[in-house]
């Protein structure tokens, strides 16, 4: 017990939370924009295993991970797009195209990673790239810190400036400001001549493209390959952890480190050996508690009369 | 009101052919001989015995996870825990199939309870949630498919395994417990009658009962239900226990008539695949049984295919995505049209 | 009354000319609708609920498709399909519910669209100096920092104007703007209207209160059921005849009282007593009392958003009280459900019939039985008795006449007074004790408005307690045998006999100018005193 403390205490595990705590902090702020702009994103899922898959293909087939990066958030947008396409344009309802969205990124990853590489289920002949480390000058070599924030992934350095990218972006740009708009009230934005659609549509694009890269982290920032439905539910926790940050950038920031906590828990405590499917089970239970207390507290504090 | 109706049945139709010519370019695009491949694809079912029974038997699970996601569409929630009730019945089953030791019948329809009680757990804690505090059931119910599978898998590897064979595998359920093959040379069981008991409970407790009218009005619009005084925190709360019940108990019934002993290694996904037999058959149980068999055969007709051909199996979901964005832009339009008429309605009746 | 300036030319600034609009159900919302405004007017468009004057205006506000006719702005044929097309040809519209964002500022929500930038960032700044300088300039005072949320109602129309007069209109279409205003902010908006019409500004003024017709346009065009019935100019019509052409018939102008007096009123049926409520933290029910006998009509007078739909709610179970205590007939019935309250002999027309009265995608006899679907002849026992409800239901639609081809038809496909009739067949088939009809014949037409004010008045010959909350002063007036107004949250007085006060005394006690003591009025009201 003492160990296990003295382990979790230590400035390496603080780096490990920072880095599972990336793909699930894309992914949240994602949810955040679309969130905001008033359709819901259920398809983060889908889309971080698409921009996985399609980052270790191109990265194997160009020799470049930037590229690979690229073609992810690529990826990542055009399922935004398509999920605005089916909702907007279609009038499917957002949580079902959602769904479909994410089998059909759970099912046809596989099925295209055979017709591309011939592999079943695990990229295992495709020589993926990963995305380097980056050391910061300074930083890195002071006591404590350096290890937590002096060597991380480029993307886990991409993902805490994308905080306040998005922050601004939302706050202090005037697209923002009709994005929350459009959000709150579609008809005030139609009534000055805005096309909510289009608003619309270019959240979705933003938060595919955030969630790309979180998929992108996930095949390519640690591993180099691609596996059957290796987002294992992140996009939903990305979702909890929206919810929980009071869909604010910031909020989302903080609720990520949480889950992101519950993940390198898991993480360590499988590499002692202790049954792991229980170990697993951290984070999902975690991100239930966390919900139900959360949603415990807002239902007392303001009176649903729904 | 007949003209409707009629409409809808023809854009039905008109998504599931678009979705197969979709699937039908895919498969040119991958595939040396699409022709073929996709020939294997939508005749797979018909052309043996065995190939026929493996499309009836694949309707059998797809119609209880089925009936769970009407049940709870119909109240208007999107519990998506059908997945994980399913698995979790499944694995209560076969507990009791190991453990206990009963006559004949009496331990069928045990380990039938055992699914039933486990399904209903699932349902129950996101249903609370829920309830009680408004939390979206559909995050809490997703995490619970991820907890039940490992919970799951985790009592199956480290309590019910059977040691003396490699694989990972638990011990075989007894014999007193099994739902008796009811067509030789295939595996097509008596869980047949339980399906259809599910199938009629659910159409009268949906459409005949005052429980099920309840439902509906809340699925409606649910300020209305609460306004006419139906107590629609316990209507979700036990629509969603009740689906759960009806999910674990389809995985019973598959452990009990299929496998006999537990095999899996992850979900075998019945749950997802019933969101798509529930949105086709518009939430009417009597129409789940139909619309399963058509999801049956989309299922063993891609089997087939992938045996026969390069294409390999998972080309189904694609179809199977694109007749639910497609569907669904029809079988919710009318919650849409719902939603905006009442404000046309509503604008139209305060202003004009 | 007004008399137009002459200054203004004869010449339309706008001509809406043979205009014609079905909807897909086959309403016909405008048939060959013609409307000529010129400029430097106000112009009053007034019509029943459902008479088509806000399809029109949606039309010319690009809001909505036309199947036939042409628009004119300014001389010239034009193709409005967007707001923004509007906006192009200086029209600004003021809608009736206000297209504002709630948690953006008041500068942002006037600004959204053209925002003030440096690069890509917006220029808040600027923002707020544009906002401060338009409101000095037209006179219409707001507070550019302010989020939407925290102002009040006048103030969020103000930045409605405000946000059409940036865009350069000068013609500004106002849909029905004072029915959320208090009678100052009623005033203050007249001036602000005049003086913008004085500044060469052009408004048109969607209505249907004939007395603020009179009062403040320089003419009026009517439309009755999709036409346009005449258009005069407003020195030279009286309200009766305005009135006339509305409905094509003399309207009755008195309505049915129930015809009990004081000395034979029954039992008392509902009984509130010190009701308090606070919602978000701001209390909006202040010890509220009162008490409505069997056999006769409270009516409960104030503007909208004095507290009086929060009292309805509490009443109905859909919202607890802090404090207090409500009965029923004798039974306590504080802090209950909806389904508890019902149970006691309690029914309730709600002010919101699409979101509370009616499951629209649901069949008529659905909507029809549910607050009676447990007991017979609807159900028998565990299962629904379909013939039962058949048969009731078809009772139901004769009895209340409303025009529907069969039970199973979707409440969603019926016009706005049968949809009200479906909810009142409801609402009176359980025989209730008591009624509690808020805004019954808001949005209805005139016909069914009769209806429906005849039920209410047979049900209290058959001894049921009515507490009727409506905005409408005449119908509240000359439907009710007693009277309270609300004021902030408060009862602020109480008439015994309706009769026995004026529209102008009403008015005075609902703006809170006067008030009757807390004392008096639990005296008058309860015999007792406080």
């Amino acid at each position: 017990m003492q160990s296990l403390l003295r382990a979790i205490l230590s400035p390496s595990f603080a780096a490990s939370i920072l880095r599972v705590t990336t793909p699930i902090l894309f992914a949240g702020l994602g949810a955040v924009v679309a969130d905001l702009s008033g359709v819901v994103n259920i398809a983060l899922e889908g889309t971080m295993l698409f921009a996985a898959f399609t980052g270790v293909v191109v990265s194997a087939f160009t020799g470049s991970a930037w590229l690979g990066l690229l073609a992810g958030i690529v990826i990542g947008a055009v399922i935004g797009l398509t999920l605005g396409y089916s909702h907007l344009k279609l009038g499917t309802n957002p949580v079902l195209a959602g769904i479909a969205l994410n089998l059909l990124a759970a099912e046809g990853t596989v099925f295209l990673l055979y017709v591309v590489a011939g592999d079943k289920g695990v990229s295992s002949s495709l020589a993926s790239k990963v995305i380097p480390e980056w050391r910061i000058p300074i930083i890195k070599d002071i006591p404590v810190i350096g290890p937590i924030l002096g060597k991380q992934n480029a993307l886990t350095y991409m993902s805490l400036i994308a905080v306040a990218v998005v922050y601004l972006f939302l706050y202090k740009t005037s697209f923002g400001l009709r994005l929350r708009a459009v959000g709150e009230n579609p008809d005030a934005a139609d009534s000055v001549g805005i096309s909510v659609h289009k608003v619309q549509f270019i959240a979705l694009a933003i938060s595919g493209a955030l969630a790309g890269m979180g998929g992108v982290h996930l095949s390519m920032g640690y591993v180099s390959w691609f596996s059957r439905n290796m987002t294992s539910g992140r996009g939903f926790i990305a979702m909890a952890a929206e919810t929980l940050g009071y869909r604010h950038p910031v909020g989302v920031f903080l609720a990520s480190l949480l889950f992101g906590f519950a993940d390198a828990l898991s993480n360590y405590m499988q590499s002692l050996r202790v049954p792991g499917e229980f170990i697993q089970m951290i984070p999902y239970v975690l991100t239930l508690v966390a919900l139900a207390i959360y949603s415990g507290r807002q239902s007392r504090s303001r009176r649903s009369s729904r | 009101m007949g003209i409707d109706k009629k409409f809808e049945l023809l854009r039905t139709a008109a998504a599931i052919a678009v979705a197969l010519l979709i699937g039908f370019i895919v498969t040119c695009i991958v595939s040396e001989s699409p022709f073929e491949a996709f020939g294997y694809f939508l005749r797979g079912p018909f052309t043996t015995t065995r190939r026929f029974a493996a499309f009836l038997e694949a309707a059998i699970p797809l119609t209880f996870t089925g009936l769970s996601l009407s049940l709870v569409f119909s109240a208007g929630q999107f519990n998506l825990g059908a997945d994980g009730q399913f698995f979790i019945g499944a694995v209560a089953a076969t507990a009791a199939g190991i453990y206990l030791d009963l006559p004949p019948v009496i331990h069928t329809l045990v380990c039938l309870l055992a699914g039933i009680a486990a399904g209903a757990i699932g349902g129950f804690i996101p249903g609370l949630l829920k309830a009680k505090w408004n939390a979206s059931e559909l995050v809490a119910s997703l995490m619970l498919n991820y907890i039940f599978l490992k919970l799951g898998m985790y009592l199956v590897t480290y309590h019910m395994r059977d040691q003396s064979v490699g694989a990972l595998v638990s011990r075989p359920l007894k014999n007193t417990c099994w739902l008796p093959q009811l067509i030789p040379n295939t595996r097509i069981h008596a869980g047949v009658f339980v399906l259809l008991l599910a199938v009629v409970f659910c159409y009268y407790y949906l459409y005949r009962s005052g429980r099920g009218y309840e439902v509906r009005m809340t699925g409606q619009n649910i300020e209305f239900a609460r306004y006419s005084g139906i107590p629609v925190l316990s209507v979700i709360l036990s629509v969603q226990v009740l689906a759960g019940a009806v999910a674990g108990l389809g995985g019973a019934v598959e452990m009990l008539g299929i496998y006999r002993r537990f095999q899996w290694l992850a979900s075998p996904g019945y749950g997802f695949d019933g969101v798509i037999v529930a949105i086709l058959a518009k939430n009417k149980p009597t129409l789940v049984p139909a619309t399963a068999l058509f999801l049956a055969y989309l299922r063993v007709g891609a089997d087939v295919m992938a045996m026969y051909s390069d294409v390999s199996a998972e080309m189904v979901a694609i179809i199977q995505a694109v007749i639910i964005l497609l569907v669904t832009a029809e079988a919710f339009l009318s919650t849409y049209r719902h939603r905006m008429l009442l404000k046309e309605v509503k604008q139209s009746a305060i202003t004009s | 009354m007004e008399s137009g300036k002459e200054s203004h030319t004869q010449e339309p600034i706008l001509l809406m000319q043979g205009i014609t609009k079905v909807y897909p159900n086959g309403l016909i919302a405008n048939s060959d609708v013609t409307l000529e405004v010129r400029k430097g007017e106000i112009h009053a468009l007034v019509g029943e609920n459902g008479a088509g004057k806000t399809t029109l205006m949606k039309i010319l506000f690009g809001l909505e498709g036309h199947d036939a006719g042409d628009v004119f702005v300014r001389g010239k044929k034009v193709d409005i399909t967007s707001p923004k097309d509007a906006i192009s040809h200086g029209i600004g519209m003021v809608h009736q519910h206000f297209m504002l964002a709630p948690s953006l500022t008041v500068a942002e929500n006037i600004v959204l669209g053209e925002e003030p930038r440096k690069g890509i960032w917006f220029d808040r700044k600027k923002a707020e100096e544009i906002c401060a300088e338009l409101g000095e300039k037209y006179r219409l005072n707001v507070d550019p920092h302010a989020k939407i949320t925290d102002v009040a109602v006048g103030v969020k129309q103000r930045v409605e104007i405000l946000k059409a007069l940036m865009r350069g209109s000068d013609i500004l279409v106002l849909d029905e703007p004072t029915a959320v205003l208090t009678p100052q902010e009623t005033i203050e908006l007249f001036a602000a209207l005049r003086a913008l019409r004085d500044g060469g500004h052009t408004i048109i003024f969607i209505s249907h209160k004939l007395s603020e017709v009179m009062e403040i346009s320089d003419r009026v065009t009517v439309m009755r059921s999709g036409k346009v019935v005449g258009t005069e100019d407003t020195n030279k019509v009286t309200v009766q005849q305005l009135s006339n052409m509305m409905v094509g018939r003399d309207v009755e102008l008195e309505l049915p009282r129930p015809q009990s007096s004081l000395d034979n009123m029954g039992d008392v049926r509902l009984l509130v007593r010190g009701v308090t409520y606070a919602r978000d933290g701001k209390e909006v029910l202040k010890d509220v009392s009162l008490k409505v006998r069997s056999g006769e009509i409270l009516g409960i007078a104030g503007i909208e958003g004095n507290g009086q739909a929060e009292l309805v709610e509490v009443l109905t179970g859909l919202a607890k009280c802090d404090h207090g205590a409500i009965e029923i007939c004798g039974q306590d019935a504080t802090g209950k459900q909806p389904g508890e309250i019902r149970e006691l002999g309690l029914s309730h027309i709600p002010q919101d019939r699409m979101t509370f009265g009616v499951a629209a995608g649901a069949s008529i006899a659905e909507n029809l039985i549910s607050t009676r679907y447990k007991k017979p002849p609807i159900s028998n026992g565990m299962l629904l008795n379909l013939k039962g409800i058949f048969s009731v239901c078809t009772d139901l639609i004769n009895k209340f006449e409303i025009k529907a081809s069969g039970p199973e038809q979707p409440v969603k496909t019926l016009s706005g007074g049968n949809i009200q009739k479906v909810v009142v067949a409801r609402e009176f088939s359980t025989d209730p004790y008591v009624i509690i009809a808020n805004q019954p014949t808001r949005g209805i037409d005139i016909g069914a408005s009769e209806s429906i004010h005849k039920y209410l008045v047979d049900a209290t010959e058959k001894g049921a307690a009515v507490l009727l909350v409506s905005a409408d002063l005449a119908e509240v007036m000359g439907l009710s045998n007693r009277l309270i107004v609300m004021y902030e949250g408060r009862v602020v007085a109480h008439f015994d006999d309706a009769e026995a006060t004026t529209e102008e005394e009403l008015g005075l006690y609902m703006l809170g100018v006067k008030h009757q003591e807390p004392h008096e009025i639990l005296a008058s009201m309860m015999g007792e005193a406080s």
